[in-house]
């Protein structure tokens, strides 16, 4: 058995097992538990890390040292608060409703950990390589919606109520130009398979240098979809406290902390794979432990990006929100889809369509911002006219 | 393909199980000393005036009509993506005409104003 390729480790480990006796079905279900207990376990440690890291990032940004008591560097700090919140009292109001108040924790969880089951982290390494892969992360992460409007809903609290409606205005709204942005990607790839995607950015041709427009629609899509800034007046604390969560405390909080951040992996795993080439990197074919690495490496600069953005950007209004959802995200999306539909059916050669696409995607985005800046120049001078007036 | 959808079913109960497993945990080692007042809506120190679940901005109905048409679209797309390689100029037409129809479909909600948050 060659350790530094886990494609041989499951014909390896279901010999292993079916030597021992086990019937043919039992060994492969033992085989899928083992990877999905890995699965989760990966989710949670690396949130551990994670949640660190974007405090101490937060702090370095606003010039304080943030977590540094606990283990070195504050590194246990994660740990402690998640001990902390395992042992509080649960303190649920009298009058919600109690079945969906204590189903959307779960259900929550449950949709981020099912959308882990799809991302590719090397070759040959991923939870269940479906052929409806890009369809069953948009179909699945509705969930985390549903169990958000769930929490606002049955806390029987105003705040967590608009919490709750504003959730499902602003994802279902980004969920648009995402979604148009994945198809967009599945054109170029052929594949609702995530493989098939990585595969089919091989020898450096990244769909982000293919089509950087579509790259920013997804970026900016999936920082609404994760509820951060600028895109967070789900959880505005100055408006509405905390959003659809603030009845919750205890392990039903972490719950949907833990959902948050493994929300912003996920999503920036999925960045990676779309538009950075996955897993793929230099002799990542041969030796595939070198993907881990890419893939690790990748994904952490993109949830860098996240947390910049996150650490400096002002908060939007709800309207302007709405209007750029689908004002400017959604034509945009749908301009690009129809340019990659065309340009893919002209008959060119590979390097001609690919050359053609960037140039067309860098027109459309320099577009959008010329008519962005135009009418936010008129919002502005709008005031001051009717003063004169 | 069913091992690929075997292995989900396998990760759908752990994904279900570990939630409930961390409330349960969490259920044994907390404390339970509630009172009436703790159990009371949270709001700056008041008491709640009114009902929560009341009528609310018919605008997120609005939002809602129009992000039903496009997910629809989508579902249509997604096929029609993978099998594009495979498709002659009439698919591309198609496709292209399916995707105007909604975007006439959306400068018409937006000249109607329904895409205002009023």
């Amino acid at each position: 058995m060659n350790l530094l390729n886990p494609q041989t480790l499951a014909p390896w480990f279901i010999s292993l097992i079916e030597g021992i006796g086990l019937s043919h079905f039992w060994t492969l279900v033992l085989w899928n538990l083992i990877g999905s207990i890995s699965l989760v376990l990966f989710a949670i440690i690396s949130i551990l890390f994670i949640v660190w890291l974007e405090r101490k990032f937060a702090a370095r940004v606003q010039d304080r040292i943030g977590p540094n008591r606990v283990g070195p560097y504050g590194l246990a700090q994660t740990i402690a608060d998640a001990i902390k919140l395992l042992t509080k009292e649960d303190i649920t109001p009298a009058t919600a409703e109690r079945v969906s108040y204590n189903l959307a924790p779960v259900l929550a969880v449950f949709s981020v950990f099912m959308v882990a089951a799809v991302v590719p982290f090397a070759k040959g390494v991923i939870g269940a390589d479906l052929n409806v892969g890009v369809l069953y992360i948009t179909a699945i992460s509705s969930i985390g919606i549903m169990a958000a409007l769930m929490a606002g809903w049955s806390s029987d609290n105003k705040f967590a109520l608009l919490g709750g409606f504003r959730v499902v205005a602003q994802l279902l709204s980004y969920e648009v130009p995402m979604v148009m942005a994945m198809v967009s990607v599945v054109l170029l790839a052929g594949s609702m398979s995530l493989q098939k995607i990585v595969a089919a950015q091989a020898g450096g041709r990244w769909f982000f240098w293919v089509m950087p427009g579509v790259f920013l629609l997804y970026i900016i899509a999936a920082l609404a979809e994760n509820e951060r800034t600028p895109f967070d007046l789900l959880e505005a604390d100055s408006e509405i406290v905390a959003g659809y969560h603030i009845e919750y405390g205890g392990i039903k909080f972490a719950w949907f902390f833990l959902t948050f951040f493994l929300n912003t992996l996920f999503l920036a795993s999925f960045t990676t794979t779309f538009f950075l080439g996955g897993w793929r990197g230099p002799f990542a074919e041969q030796v595939p432990i070198l993907g881990f690495v890419y893939y690790f490496i990748k994904t952490t600069l993109v949830i860098f990006f996240m947390m910049w953005v996150r650490a400096t950007w002002p908060r939007l209004r709800i309207d302007q929100m709405m209007a750029f959802a689908w004002k400017v995200l959604v034509p945009t999306s749908l301009v690009l889809l129809i340019i990659t539909a065309i340009v893919l059916k002209l008959g060119l050669p590979a390097i001609w369509v690919d050359a053609l696409l960037l140039v067309l995607n860098v027109t459309v985005v320099l577009v959008v911002l010329g008519f962005l800046g135009r009418a936010m120049r008129l919002d502005i001078d709008r005031p001051k006219r009717r003063i004169a007036a | 393909m069913l091992k690929q959808f075997g292995f989900l079913g396998v990760h759908a109960i752990i994904a279900l199980s570990v939630p409930l497993l961390g409330i349960v945990a969490a259920w044994l080692l907390r404390p339970k000393k509630p009172y009436p007042l703790k159990k009371t809506t949270y709001e700056c120190g008041m008491e709640t005036i009114g009902d929560t679940w009341v009528q609310f901005k018919a605008q997120y109905y609005l939002f809602a009509l129009i992000f039903v048409l496009f997910d629809v679209e989508a579902v249509f797309l997604f096929p029609w993506a993978v099998a594009y390689n495979k498709l002659t100029l009439f698919g591309l037409v198609e496709g292209i005409l399916f995707v105007l129809i909604l975007f006439a479909g959306l400068i018409y909600a937006w000249k109607r104003n329904a895409l205002e948050w009023q």
